[in-house]
């Protein structure tokens, strides 16, 4: 692929892109089958800035400009959104993300001595990539793992119970070019743009490799099938009945406090000092200013 | 012993190749479809209202009640979306269901969709889980050679689309109107409510938000019926629910109870805290639900009994920490989180933030004032109440609850750093011997 220059914007002249024509029509096919999947078309946006990192390795700024062609928005829109997500990237990326979960869980359970090791084993730190272009190093936000903590991802496939040491054998055997296993994930991790690819909702046909679930995920599977613990059979249903339905958990006698009407706040919508009387006055006011 | 589990959405996870279409049906999956689509969609809804069926993404909102929330149709799109961009830290539970068993999630929209009078669906998944995406769209392909999804669905002239779209990781999509502007192709910043997703959603459209373990929920209770479903849980929290426990415990792992099994019932199943060591304090739903301690270990995990003891059920992510643990050191790593997926549209949550994880790394470090946990704690309730969504009250949730029960700890930040209190190998699962002198505090910084 031959890489051309950047063209700047001026004046009257809107989102010329750097691609050349073959890949630009590429690249629009994928972009308008993105489109096909939703009632507007502006939905298409994050998945199509996945494709262009599947293009790229990276959000470039030929890629701000073809979506922004593509969906009828400026440059400065479509930047606006790449900026906020983190796993959109303002520089090339590495072929490999590793990425070291540091939030509390895993940092207590080892998840910092893993950072620092592999820090020093690469000699890069947060947001940096080797020299050789393989693996871009970054700090992570809890991934839904916490079971099997401490996690690392790599390419976002999941690596469990990892160590320093065994971290470092990843990243050794990810730069010599071996293919290299995740825990729980496809046969073998794909590279930065493969995944990128697949995150744009194309299919790689790899559903089916790998575990459905490791030993964390099933303990309770199994350890209600050794007790022979059930929840109430279906009626009318033949097997998988049992004797067990008083399965009830320990009673409450207080009322519920639910929250307003369809609030998703992780709180009690409903504080006690919401229901206060200047809360309501409150709340009332801020409701009538907004009716005008 | 008590209270025993309930494996409905967990009961097939072993099985050979738990996630492909003919392993679901042979354990009876569909068969709550079939149902409903011989049943008025009304009726779906009364049926799953009657389950008591609550949120299962946190707030514990009836379900039921919800889908009831949509106008009456106007002849334009309704639609559902499945918010499976499961980010709380601690919470591990949506992930691995649709990794293990999508299609639970997949009837589940068809049935909702069925229910509520939607014909596109979306299923909004947190894009840094790359197999569980291909999962998804593997399972959604696998249910339309069915026949479950696409046009006159098993004959019932019922007509569905379902989209399965990645995130680009930002936690704060987790909110269901950031949710919905980033599925919109924007920023992921939360909405002004009223009005609500149910009269303007996506695109302006009646709209139904649910989290994926409500949704996959509900194939079963078509099939078992609203009392089959009310025979586990309590009689305000209905139902199983999957228990997530990770941390110091010897078997960490998903437990699926019924609500209102106490922590002490599932750590004597999990084999207890790692030997040798004890429980100091644990969040019963993630990080954003006050911590809990040992004297809370036989709270019922049902949404009022955790309510009453000062927390909240949340997404029963079980996080579990002995006594090797700082609590100064766990609570400012949560409050770098927070500052980190702030999103910035509100100023009490943005700025707040900041100066939380600035004060907190001092006393971390060791290098706090006597005037640092008033700061601290006026900080929060300057926060909490005041910010735009639950992301700022979550935000001050592990703080205040670590200063009730830990106080100590944080005054003796005053002079003493937290990796000397606490050295921090001693917490790990191996051995190792930490870089001297380097404290990890800030590294969110």
């Amino acid at each position: 692929m031959t890489v051309e220059p950047v063209v700047g914007r001026t004046n009257g002249q809107t989102h010329r892109t750097a691609y050349d024509e073959a890949t630009r029509a590429r690249l629009a096919a994928d972009a308008d089958a993105i489109v096909a999947r939703y009632p507007q078309e502006r939905s298409a946006l994050l998945p199509m800035l996945h494709l262009v990192q599947a293009e790229d390795g990276y959000v470039s700024p030929r890629g701000i400009a073809f979506c922004a062609d593509h969906l009828g928005l400026t440059t400065a829109e479509v930047s606006a959104v790449a900026t906020f997500y983190t796993q959109y990237k303002r520089h090339p990326n590495g072929e490999y993300t590793v990425g070291v979960c540091t939030n509390t869980l895993c940092a207590v359970m080892g998840g910092d001595a893993i950072w620092e090791h592999v820090c020093d084993h690469l000699g890069i730190g947060h947001d940096e990539t080797t020299q050789d272009g393989k693996i871009t190093l970054e700090r992570v936000e809890c991934n839904a793992a916490c079971d099997y903590a401490p996690v690392v991802m790599v390419n976002w496939e999941f690596f469990d119970n990892q160590t320093p040491e065994s971290v470092a054998d990843v990243v050794d055997r990810l730069r010599s070019g071996e293919p290299v296993a995740p825990t729980r994930g496809a046969d073998s991790v794909a590279t930065f743009r493969e995944v990128s690819r697949v995150l744009a909702g194309f299919d790689d046909g790899r559903a089916d490799e790998g575990v459905g679930a490791g030993e964390p995920t099933i303990r309770g599977t199994v350890l209600a099938r050794e007790n022979d613990w059930r929840a109430p059979a279906f009626p009318g249903e033949e097997g998988g009945g049992s004797s067990r339905t008083a399965a009830r958990g320990g009673g409450s006698t207080h009322e519920p406090k639910t929250g307003g009407e369809q609030s998703s706040a992780e709180r009690p919508a409903t504080t006690a000092g919401d229901a206060s009387s200047a809360a309501q006055e409150k709340q009332q006011a801020s409701r009538d200013a907004k009716e005008q | 012993m008590g209270t025993t589990l309930t494996p409905v959405l967990s009961d097939r996870w072993d099985a050979e190749q738990s996630w492909k279409l003919s392993t679901y049906e042979q354990g009876g999956g569909y068969r709550g479809l079939r149902r409903a689509l011989g049943m008025q969609a009304a009726d779906v809804v009364t049926m799953v209202k009657d389950s008591g069926l609550r949120g299962r993404g946190g707030a514990g909102f009836p379900t039921g009640m919800k889908w009831g929330f949509l106008p009456a149709p106007d002849g334009g799109p309704r639609y559902l979306v499945v918010n499976a961009d499961e980010s709380e830290p601690g919470t591990c539970k949506d992930i691995p269901l649709m990794l293990a068993s999508p299609q639970d999630l997949i009837e589940g929209v068809i049935i909702t969709s069925y229910a509520i009078g939607c014909h596109h669906a979306f299923v909004y998944v947190r894009g840094e889980v790359v197999h569980v995406y291909r999962r998804l769209l593997a399972a959604v392909a696998e249910a339309r050679a069915a026949g479950y999804v696409g046009t006159d669905i098993l004959g019932s002239g019922f007509d569905l689309e379902i989209t399965v779209h990645a995130g680009a990781g930002a936690y704060i999509c987790g909110e269901e109107t950031a949710l919905l502007d980033s599925l919109e192709g924007l920023r992921g910043q939360p909405r002004l409510k009223p009005p609500f997703p149910a009269v303007a959603g996506l695109y302006a459209r009646p709209t139904v938000v649910n989290n994926v373990e409500s949704i996959a929920s509900v194939p079963g209770i078509l099939r078992g019926g609203a009392d089959w479903f009310k025979q586990m849980g309590t009689e305000r929290s209905t139902g199983h629910g999957l228990f997530s426990l990770s941390g110091h415990v010897t078997r960490p792992g998903q437990y699926e109870a019924p609500l209102g099994i106490t922590l002490r019932e599932l750590l004597d199943m999990a084999g207890g805290v790692r030997e040798g060591h004890e429980l100091k304090f644990w969040t019963p739903g993630g990080s954003s639900t006050p911590i809990f301690t040992a004297e809370h270990l036989d709270v019922p995990l049902d949404y009022e009994s955790v309510g009453a003891a000062g927390s909240m059920l949340g997404t029963r992510a079980l996080q579990i920490f002995d006594e090797t643990t700082s609590v100064v050191r766990a609570v400012t790593r949560w409050t770098e989180f927070y500052k980190h997926e702030s999103c910035g549209k509100c100023t009490p949550c943005r700025e707040g933030t900041f100066w939380l994880a600035q004060v907190l790394q001092r006393i971390e470090r060791g290098q706090g004032t006597p005037q640092d946990i008033d700061l601290l704690l006026d900080l929060c309730d300057n926060i909490l109440g005041r910010a735009f969504c639950a992301l700022g009250d979550g935000a001050t949730s592990p703080i205040t609850s670590a200063v009730k029960y830990f106080r100590e700890e944080f005054e003796a930040g005053c002079h003493t750093p937290a990796d000397v209190l606490f050295p921090p190998e001693r917490s790990a699962l191996f051995d190792y011997r930490p870089r001297s002198g380097a404290a990890l505090a800030g590294v969110h910084a």
